[in-house]
């Protein structure tokens, strides 16, 4: 098939433009999470994701509500997980683990109990870009927009919070408020992103392109700027490279990314001992 | 006439049914320099989160410029410096002058601009710190003592009324921690800034404090620290022979 022709394809576009904006949206909100220490939580919503999606499949929802449909569920998880991260009795990892197998478990059960695994949840386990549809891309792209917003206007904050929260708070900034807000945007996030690469791949792309980043970033807005570049790029290189060789798209993209990764951290080395 | 920047009423904070502070009443005032002192899990820490209202009260008051702490939002007018930051993380990807700009602050937090009158504060308290030309340096690549100038100059650049500093210098060593002591007397002597520090360096801050608490769960001295090397509160935390230690580090001093 020539190259060019793929661009021809509906399905193809949609992509490309989705994950155009998913790579972008993991990575503005993956670099506060990673300097936050947040980085598993991305993994805890995806695995919350399972059990909302297994719960929603079994309720019989079509397939085009699905993710619109786990969205209320996800939202209230992410609530959740922040709950108890702030819990004092347990810590962050603990509480993100404990979250993360039971989400797991209830997706395993629930699916069970609608007969089994069947094609609709391997796609969004695993990603499937032949199900995106118009309307994911414009929910994503709705998205993009309120977090471009939010990162533009309260990415300082963000930043200060993730610097020493204490600091924060003693400027004033609600910092409370600053991880719900976060929290809720990567929910949001991790559910568009699940039919891109998948519920068990999605945490991969909220840490990857922003780590790359750090390897080579001075300053937080060049850094944020080059997480963004490296998000875009892995997934933009991850569904051609699927396209051409034929394999899996989420997959390819997390292979990317980790590609990514690694040409950053051997710059960022290089960079060190000039 | 001195004002009242900082005033605690019988605070008392427990966790369950164990007390980590109780009955605890003083105020800071413009030109202040208060040292506080208190051995390993005497509340030090916990005293100076409260006053930012880090940690819940159990019960009592703050007041922070006449305030009370809930409805206090002029953080540009207080400078905090932790024992120990969050960040650990080497490529955490701050240069120094941009985390010094995260002291200036408005009501939504550090602001996203800063106008001619404030970049020129910010080259004055670069210099000052001598931290000038680490400017575009990342924070994590800086020494400990760098570091600790960089946060320092964070605190400061807004020209706050009180600066609170808990444990600054554990982490320094003995002449980067002379130095630390002689900007904080500066700071007091020419900007008039009130200085509250917590330290278990009590020789250095004798010699730096013009007044003085000892505190374990409550305030058991406060006083200047002649008073307090003549005070049998003394001997309780120095032993008996302090008298005799104080005065082969201070001379005059005690």
């Amino acid at each position: 098939m020539p190259t060019f022709e793929i661009f021809g394809y509906g399905f193809i576009q949609r992509a490309l433009i989705a994950g155009t904006l998913i790579g972008l949206l993991c990575a503005l909100l993956g670099l506060f999470l990673v300097l936050r220490r947040f980085s598993l939580i991305g993994d805890g919503l995806a695995h919350f994701t399972f059990g909302s999606v297994a719960l929603v499949l079994l309720c019989g929802v079509s397939a085009h509500w699905v993710t619109y449909a786990a969205i209320p569920l996800v939202l209230v998880g992410a609530l959740g997980i922040l709950k108890l991260t702030s819990s004092a009795r347990i810590h962050g990892d603990t509480a993100i683990g404990i979250v993360s197998a039971l989400g797991i478990a209830l997706g395993v059960i629930l699916s069970s109990l609608s007969g089994g695994y069947n094609v609709d949840l391997f796609s969004y386990l695993f990603g499937n870009i032949l199900i995106i549809t118009r309307n994911d891309v414009l929910l994503t792209a709705a998205l993009a927009i309120v977090v471009i917003a939010v990162v533009a206007l309260r990415g300082r904050a963000f930043f200060a919070v993730a610097f020493d929260e204490d600091l924060a708070r003693t400027s004033g900034i609600n910092t409370g408020r600053a991880n719900i807000i976060l929290v809720l945007l990567t929910a949001l996030t991790v559910v568009l992103a699940m039919k891109l690469v998948g519920i068990m791949l999605v945490s991969a792309l909220l840490i990857l392109p922003p780590v790359a980043a750090l390897q080579l970033g001075r300053g937080f807005l060049p850094t944020l700027l080059l997480a963004a570049a490296c998000g875009i790029l892995s997934v933009l290189s991850g569904i051609l490279a699927s396209f051409a060789l034929n394999l899996p798209t989420g997959g390819t993209i997390i292979v990317a990314s980790f590609l990514l990764f690694v040409v950053a951290a051997l710059a960022g080395r290089w960079r060190m001992r000039r | 006439m001195p004002m009242i920047l900082l005033q605690a009423e019988q605070l008392h904070i427990a966790y369950g049914s164990t007390d980590i502070l109780r009955d605890i009443s003083f105020q800071v005032q413009t030109g202040d320099y208060l040292g506080i002192v208190g051995p390993n899990g005497s509340g030090k820490s916990t005293l100076i989160r409260a006053m930012l209202g880090l940690v819940p009260v159990t019960s009592g008051t703050v007041r922070l410029l006449g305030q009370p702490l809930s409805l206090f939002n002029d953080w540009q007018k207080i400078g905090y410096l932790p024992q120990r930051l969050s960040f650990a993380n080497p490529h955490f990807p701050a240069t120094v002058e941009e985390i010094v700009r995260l002291g200036f602050i408005d009501k939504n937090g550090p602001k996203r601009r800063i106008d001619n009158r404030e970049a020129k504060q910010l080259e004055e308290i670069l210099s000052r710190m001598g931290i000038i030309d680490l400017r575009q340096q990342l924070i994590g690549h800086l020494s400990g003592g760098q570091q600790q100038r960089a946060l320092l100059a964070r605190a400061l650049v807004g020209r706050p009324a009180l600066l609170l500093l808990d444990e600054p210098t554990t982490a320094l060593d003995p002449e980067t921690r002379e130095d630390f002591y002689d900007i904080v007397k500066e700071l007091n002597r020419e900007l008039g800034t009130a200085i509250i520090l917590i330290t278990h360096d009590t020789w250095n801050i004798g010699q730096y404090a013009k007044r003085f608490v000892y505190l374990d769960k409550t305030v058991i001295f406060d006083g200047t620290f002649a008073e307090f090397c003549a005070s049998a509160e003394m001997t309780s935390f120095f032993g008996e022979h302090s008298n005799k230690t104080i005065y082969h580090h201070h001379g005059d001093h005690c």
